[in-house]
């Protein structure tokens, strides 16, 4: 058992929490993510370590499912059921030059501590925040604070420049030269960053969400074809070459269990009320 | 006198069993398990004993149902083995024990593992009479908790030692727990057992993954031994076109989602599981039968495909005759070599008819495929269930321990790796074995590393 220590609201149905887990903090690197179970009867799922303190680990999640929102409801005090981690292989230690961090949606999460970190090695980071609108943009200080320059993008205009982030990549991959483009957000973003740079040769870095269960490496339900065969993303992964990666094996895959997920949802909504 | 027939197994009828996750073999009464002893000569130079791999006295425990004396009985198992109630279910008898048993000639051997099963059954619910040795505060680890770790923690514990168990996953067991079905072996067997190991003082770390939450040199520090009992849980693929599709699964995957997670019981429990109409199990092994008869029961018409014929099938044969029964249809001979799919689910499964060739260097014929003769098989759901290999977490953090080109760590006789101190067994070093092997392994790795700490 886990203990939330404590809770705080980012943005709309987005959380950021502190779990008491002091082996977990100690052992923590950079791209490491957890496995979290949050009751005796619930679902094993993947969360990226946000942040760390002596004591603590801190994760920031959207409530988008059953066992996201079953988190979200969880009060200070509360008991998570089972926390395995760290997993994941660290992010490199090192200095890749001019490096384009590519934040979607949720994503931002992940592009903190992976920012941060690129920041330590010496490199220079400019950063595309992108949302779909100005109340789900995230971090914007955390990672203003590690950036050269920030761009903010929003479907809507709401803020920032109206648009995707992968028109404001195009404009930086014709003017500058780039030794890195790191992409983290929804698959079809990451695909559609991958598909941009491939022509150009630029290193492209992506950190996939597949659907998990062990988070380590024993049950293959997070492969992806990857080169000529296939990849384990949770020992592998999460970060991995976009330009290999076979996005045809993944995007399918993370909606493999669409109708399940609906029944969860339905009856959670029905209890709840 | 003729010889008298085994008495047979009372078992849950197939068509009622494929409805249910509930045990299918339901054990003797006292009364079917003391006319199973009777059978039994107890023979002067009895061979049974020899056919166990921890060397059980079976003869005497046989002996001792015949007397009537069941605790007896039952503590004459555990002398060897901590586990009877698993391996009782579990173990491949008739190539064991069983195999070795002189009524076997015969062809029917005393069912030695049905009356192990019957003493644990029997017994183990009681109060238990352990003799441990005064805890010497030596702190021990143990990584993994399947039968191998399992054994290693039980008779280290039972030497005095304060042992540690680290598992990755959430519960114990290793395939105990994830890997063998419920109707196999059922998760409150596996449970009971495991606390009666927490009952000597085991302590079980569950959520650590070795190599990643502790280094193996930071449980050197801590620890004046370490045992690795991680087996072979990293699932093989058979590398063919369109293995990625949506309702292609691994039998780990299928496996762990229904017996570790509870799928079977969705959305009583949150994982799901894809519940397919027309199924294909690829492989014809132990996992292979169970990923059908699982299948089977979450209410799919299923198909097994193998590539070489029924006398190769690695499978135990009552496994196989269980299969059947339940209706599980074998294509033999066949092999996928691609799969074919629409929107990103698998529609067909390519195979090929093959023929066996000339035996290959271990006395297995080769099979060949037929050219031309490609068909496609339709189903929804595939389960790959061809084999599984070492785990490469503990490698990556551990690059100075020795292994072998397939990746399971080297032993020397004493089961003492290349690093002094750490020292391994189970499926890690040998490949996919079986729980008695490994039970074995552990056992004996415990005693050389007692020798270890007391002669360092
Ligand atoms: C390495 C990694 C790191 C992640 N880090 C974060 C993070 O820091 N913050 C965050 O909000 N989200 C993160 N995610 C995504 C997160 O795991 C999913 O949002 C979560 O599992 C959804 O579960 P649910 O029951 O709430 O929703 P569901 O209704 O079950 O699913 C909603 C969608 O989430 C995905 N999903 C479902 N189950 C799983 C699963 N077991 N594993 C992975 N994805 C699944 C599917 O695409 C699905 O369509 C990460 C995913 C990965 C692989
Ligand atoms: C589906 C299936 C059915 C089977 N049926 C039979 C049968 O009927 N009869 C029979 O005799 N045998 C059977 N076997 C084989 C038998 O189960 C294995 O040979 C046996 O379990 C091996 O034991 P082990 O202790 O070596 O490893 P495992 O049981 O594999 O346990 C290893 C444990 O170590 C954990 N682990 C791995 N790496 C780490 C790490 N780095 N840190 C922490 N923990 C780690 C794993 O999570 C796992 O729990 C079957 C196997 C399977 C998969
Ligand atoms: S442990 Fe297995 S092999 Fe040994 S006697 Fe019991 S059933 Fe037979
Ligand atoms: S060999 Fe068979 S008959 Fe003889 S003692 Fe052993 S179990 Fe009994
Ligand atoms: S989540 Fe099980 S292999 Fe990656």
């Amino acid at each position: 058992m886990y203990e939330l220590v404590d809770k705080e609201l980012v943005a709309p149905d987005i959380w950021k929490i502190k779990v008491r887990a002091p082996h977990i903090a100690k052992a923590y690197k950079p791209g490491n993510f957890v496995i979290v179970l949050p009751h005796e009867r619930g679902e094993r799922i993947p969360l990226t370590v946000f942040d760390t303190d002596e004591e603590n680990i801190h994760i920031v999640f959207q409530e988008v499912g059953k066992s996201t929102k079953l988190l979200g409801k969880m009060k200070v005090g509360d008991q998570i059921q089972d926390i395995m981690g760290p997993t994941g292989h660290a992010f490199p230690s090192q200095k890749f030059g001019n490096v384009v961090l590519i934040a979607g949606g949720v994503g931002a999460a992940t592009a903190v501590p992976l920012g941060k970190h690129l920041h330590a090695c010496g490199n220079n980071i400019t950063i595309i925040l992108g949302a779909r609108s100005k109340n789900l943009v995230l971090f914007e200080k955390e990672l203003q604070d590690i950036s050269e320059k920030l761009i903010i993008t929003t479907d809507d205009g709401s803020y920032g420049v109206k648009g995707f982030v992968t028109d404001a990549l195009k404009e930086i991959l014709s003017n500058e030269v780039v030794d890195l483009v790191l992409a983290i957000g929804p698959a079809v973003m990451m695909k559609a960053v991958s598909d941009l740079t491939r022509p150009l040769k630029v290193k492209t870095l992506v950190s996939l969400n597949s659907i998990m269960v062990c988070g380590t490496g024993m049950c293959g339900a997070c492969r992806v074809g990857y080169k000529d065969g296939t990849v384990l993303t949770c020992i592998e992964g999460p970060e991995l070459d976009g330009h290999m990666v076979d996005w045809n094996t993944l995007l399918p895959r993370l909606s493999m269990y669409k109708e399940e997920e609906a029944i969860s949802l339905s009856l959670l909504d029905n209890e709840s009320r | 006198m003729p010889l008298k027939d085994r008495i047979p197994m009372p078992e849950q009828d197939p068509k009622l069993r494929i409805t249910n996750f509930d045990e299918v073999a339901l054990g003797y009464t006292e009364e079917q398990a003391l006319m199973e002893a009777s059978r039994c000569l107890q023979c002067p130079n009895p061979t049974c004993i020899q056919g166990c791999p921890v060397n059980i006295d079976i003869k005497a425990f046989i002996g001792l149902i015949q007397e009537g004396k069941f605790t007896e009985g039952y503590y004459k198992i555990k002398e060897k083995n901590n586990f009877p109630a698993m391996t009782g279910r579990v173990c491949p008898q008739e190539t064991q024990c069983e195999a070795s048993c002189v009524l076997a000639k015969m062809g029917k051997p005393i069912a030695i593992g049905r009356l192990e099963r019957f003493l644990a059954d029997h017994e183990m619910y009681k109060p238990q009479q352990i003799e441990t040795e005064k805890k010497n505060h030596i702190p021990v680890a143990c990584v993994g908790t399947g039968p191998a770790s399992l054994a290693a923690a039980a008779n280290l514990a039972k030497k005095g030692y304060e042992v540690h168990l680290f598992e990755a996953l959430h519960l114990p067991g290793g395939v105990l727990s994830y890997g063998i079905p419920e109707f196999r072996l059922p998760k409150k067997i596996v449970n009971h057992e495991i606390m009666l190991l927490s009952d000597l003082g085991v302590f079980i770390h569950t959520d650590v993954i070795v190599g990643k939450t502790y280094t193996l040199q930071q449980l050197r520090r801590e620890f004046k031994s370490i045992f690795l009992g991680t087996g072979a849980g990293a699932p093989l693929l058979l590398g063919v076109p369109g293995e990625n599709l949506n309702g292609i699964f691994t039998a780990n995957e299928f496996l762990i989602r229904v017996n570790l997670m509870k799928a079977y019981r969705f959305p009583e429990f949150d994982t799901p599981i894809k519940k397919g109409k027309e199924v294909v199990v690829v492989g014809a092994g132990n996992v292979a039968m169970d990923a059908a008869r699982t299948a089977r029961r979450l209410g799919a018409n299923v198909t097994i495909v193998y590539r070489r014929s029924r006398a190769e099938m690695p499978s135990r044969a009552e496994e196989v005759q269980h299969a059947e029964e339940e209706g599980i249809h074998m294509k033999l001979l066949t092999n996928p070599v691609a799969f074919h799919g629409k929107d990103g689910w698998v529609q067909s499964v390519e195979v090929v008819s093959m023929q066996l060739g000339s035996p290959d260097e271990r006395g297995r014929r080769k099979p060949i495929p037929i050219e031309g003769s490609n068909y496609e098989i339709y189903c929804d759901q595939v389960i790959v269930a061809i084999g599984t290999t070492p785990n490469p977490i503990l490698k990556y953090s551990t690059p100075e321990l020795l292994l072998t080109p397939h990746g399971n760590i080297v032993v020397d006789e004493q089961y003492q790796t290349n690093i002094p101190g750490v020292f391994a067994g189970g499926d890690i070093v040998t490949g996919s074995a079986t729980v008695i092997e490994a039970l074995g392994a552990g056992k004996k790795a415990a005693i050389y590393i007692d020798k270890f700490i007391k002669g360092a």
